[in-house]
């Protein structure tokens, strides 16, 4: 069954030009989808526009999200309603969030989550229990629970923490944006081994990636590459491997 | 008050009036009503005096001006100075005596004052508008010598506590509104720590304003002894009405050698409507002394309500070793005003301070802080640290900073930090995309922002002051 729907989907920052030109793009349960692209392609700017970032407005096109039965308009919906529906993205920069403990933040978030969709809210115990189940997941210490959101993480364990986030709040459609990218060899097979933990047969997921790195544990179904605002090409893993050995200027070859 | 303005503040739950008998006197000030005070409350004659005193030098003074702040014309002449329920006029009865309207109107503002439903860790004093209404926990407070009572039932019972103290801190003449106050304050609570006594649970002073065109006059007078210390909380609220009314306290505290006073103070009363119709004015001078050697003194003050937010908590570090600070978070919101921080003025020897300010303003209101630090010539190695941070939500509030420094003492290590920011696109919708919606992802950022003064506070105290900002930030946001 379909998941997310992308019919010629044109965003720009607001007032500027387009910087997605185009995109169609289809997601099935229980699929992932790897985007590929060179720097500055949209791959971010796509990501962005389907979690709801204000920064953007989309000028053509539709985003089609199916939740409960339903087709819903994604552009139509707040951020956070996105969320509350099952989407999540997890950040290339995710953001700091001075004085807010990460635990407070989860749970903040959780319970949000939870009120939303109508189902009963976890205490402070029940809620730890379940943070200590998902940390493990992606080997993760319980000091980071009391500290700050991201401040004074370094590069990869902020990535960390966005799939620790993912864990806990189960999305139906998770936008990984560069999660591989800052990690160590051992923590990038970590978080992929999570990541891959996490994939079921009612979600799907879209990696944007920049290599291969990640698609070694995560095999795609579907690999897309991106680049200025098209989706050029469209195929299967082996398209990944295509893309690291001949580069992206080989794609813009007609 | 009118039904739009109903409609338009269901944020401020606290707004509603309590039908009650009360006996009011005429508005304006004179002599003769502050003599009627002091006869109202069977003073001894030294009070009188005392409040003559400063009627007279009051008299004389121009209303002062200098603060960052739109305060229309105050005429002295249109407030009643005294306002109390009839069932309480004749001085403080015992709970179980206590008009049952006046219960119910406490436990609406959730400090239920009945010996069954109290709260446990905590005594607390009722005030409601000019009087006392009753104070919980007192005999057990007793038999640790503790005194914990109204300022009214003080000046019957210890009158020579109160005439060596009152005053001492905050002197009559010292400015304005000090006089004022001196002249015809109302009432406020007594508390009373003997040598070596660590008072065993927070004490609070919750004040309501209900009655219109009156003001509230509020005196409250700490003493530590020697060794002692006590935490002390204050609440306050008041109806919704489209005029102004005026709240003009004097707090003062004095803790002797290793003694220690930790004041707290949840403010909330009426900040007005969209328009900056009504609301209270808050003009309050709280200031404490750091006598005795090794004494401690520190105030926090989360500040979330009034039309016109005017205080400066204070403490002068006159014992060596002494430490005073000050934690403070004002919001502002719709058309408010405050103008609010902090003197430390360092006397002693190794004296010292820390400061701690977090403005948030949002709408069109304005908020600054204004601190002074001053050192001594006698101060030998005295430190400051202060960090003083705004947050504007919204772009049309205003946030300013006005520390001022004074230092005559050369070794004095001083520190200051100051930031303005703006919640950020990013991280607002960083927090959205978590399922929070704008005014849950703009609670939980201010509430980190604030974090370092929220948890100076009482337990309870600080569950209380997230709730209250959470609500305030409601209707500021989206
Ligand atoms: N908020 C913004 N304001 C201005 N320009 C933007 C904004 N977001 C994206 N752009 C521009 O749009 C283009 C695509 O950016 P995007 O971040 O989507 O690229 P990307 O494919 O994710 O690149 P990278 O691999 O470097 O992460 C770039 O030229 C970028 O400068
Ligand atoms: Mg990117």
């Amino acid at each position: 069954m379909s998941i997310l729907k992308i019919e010629g989907l044109c965003a720009r920052v607001v007032d500027g030009p387009d910087i997605l030109k185009g995109i169609d793009l289809a997601v099935e349960e229980g699929q992932i989808h790897a985007v590929m692209g060179p720097n500055g392609s949209g791959k971010s700017t796509l990501a962005r526009v389907l979690a709801g970032h204000p920064d953007y407005e989309v000028t053509r096109g539709k985003v089609l999200y199916h939740h409960d039965g339903e087709w819903l308009d994604l552009t139509e919906m707040e951020p956070h309603e996105r969320a509350t529906a099952g989407v999540f993205m997890a950040f290339q920069y995710p953001v700091e969030i001075p004085g807010v403990s990460n635990l407070h933040f989860l749970q903040t978030a959780f319970n949000a989550q939870c009120r939303a969709q109508g189902i009963p809210e976890l205490d402070a115990f029940e809620f730890r229990e379940l943070v200590a189940e998902k940390q493990k997941l992606i080997e993760m210490d319980a000091s980071y629970l009391d500290r700050e959101v991201n401040l004074d993480f370094s590069g990869g364990e902020k990535k960390r923490n966005e799939i620790l986030q993912m864990a806990i709040l189960n999305p139906r459609l998770a936008l990984l944006d560069e999660t591989d990218s800052g990690l160590d060899v051992d923590s990038l097979r970590i978080v992929a081994e999570g990541v891959q933990k996490l994939q079921t047969p009612r979600n799907a997921m879209l990696l944007i990636t920049h290599y291969q790195r990640m698609l070694r544990y995560i095999t795609p179904d579907v690999v897309h590459v991106l680049a200025d605002g098209r989706i050029l090409r469209t195929g299967d893993h082996t398209l990944a491997e295509e893309v690291e050995n001949r580069g992206y200027e080989w794609v813009r070859q007609p | 008050m009118s039904e739009a303005l109903k409609n338009k503040n269901r944020q401020y739950k606290h707004g509603f009036v309590t039908e009650i008998e009360q006996e009011t006197f005429p508005k304006g000030l004179n002599e003769s009503i502050i003599r009627q005070i002091s006869a109202r409350k069977n003073e001894p004659p030294f009070l009188l005096d005392f409040r003559l005193k400063a009627y007279n030098w009051w008299k004389a003074q121009p209303h002062p001006n200098w603060a960052a702040l739109d305060i229309p014309p105050i005429d002295f002449d249109e407030i009643s100075y005294f306002s109390a329920p009839k069932s309480v006029l004749d001085g403080p009865k015992s709970l179980d005596e206590v008009d049952p309207e006046l219960l119910r109107t406490f436990d609406r503002l959730g400090v239920p004052l009945h010996e069954r439903e109290r709260l446990a860790g905590v005594a607390v004093d009722a005030v409601f508008d000019s009087v006392s209404v009753g104070t919980t926990h007192s005999e057990m407070l007793e038999e640790h010598g503790i005194i914990f009572c109204s300022f009214s039932e003080a000046a019957q019972k210890h009158p020579e506590l109160i005439q060596k103290y009152l005053g001492r801190v905050v002197p009559p003449t010292d400015n304005f509104y000090a006089a004022l106050n001196s002249a015809v304050f109302s009432d406020g609570s007594f508390v009373y720590v003997p040598k070596g006594v660590k008072c065993p649970i927070d004490l609070s002073t919750y004040f309501r304003i209900n009655a219109s065109n009156t003001g509230q006059f509020e005196r409250t007078l700490i003493i530590a002894e020697e060794g002692a210390s006590v935490s002390y909380v204050e609440g306050c609220t008041a109806p919704m009405r489209d005029n102004n009314q005026l709240h003009a306290a004097i707090v003062e505290l004095l803790a002797l050698d290793d003694a220690s006073i930790k004041y707290s103070t949840v403010q909330n009363w009426y900040g007005g409507d969209e328009e900056g119709r009504g609301g209270i004015y808050n003009f309050v001078i709280k200031r404490g002394r750091c006598e005795g050697q090794r004494s401690h003194i520190s105030w926090t003050q989360v500040e979330a309500g009034s039309a016109i937010t005017w205080k400066y908590p204070s403490v002068i570090l006159k014992g060596n070793d002494s430490v005073g600070e000050f934690y403070s978070v004002a919001l502002t919101n719709n058309r408010m005003q405050a103008d609010t921080g902090t003197k430390m003025v360092h006397i002693g020897k190794n004296t010292r301070s820390t400061i701690v300010s977090k403005g948030i303003s949002c709408e069109e209101s304005r908020n600054s802080y204004r601190g002074l630090v001053r050192i001594s010539p006698g101060a030998e190695n005295a430190r400051n640290f202060s960090q003083c941070d705004s947050m504007l939500v919204g772009d049309t509030s205003s946030a300013n900073t006005f520390p001022y420094l004074e230092v005559h003492n050369p070794t004095a290590i001083i520190e200051h930090e100051a930031t303005t920011s703006r919640i950020s696109d990013d991280q607002l919708f960083y927090l959205q995309s978590r399922g929070l919606d704008a005014e849950g992802a703009v609670s939980l950022l201010v509430n980190g922002f604030c974090k370092e003064v929220f948890k100076t506070l009482p337990l309870e105290f600080s569950v209380e002051a997230v709730k209250l900002l959470e609500m305030k930030l409601e209707h500021s946001v989206g």
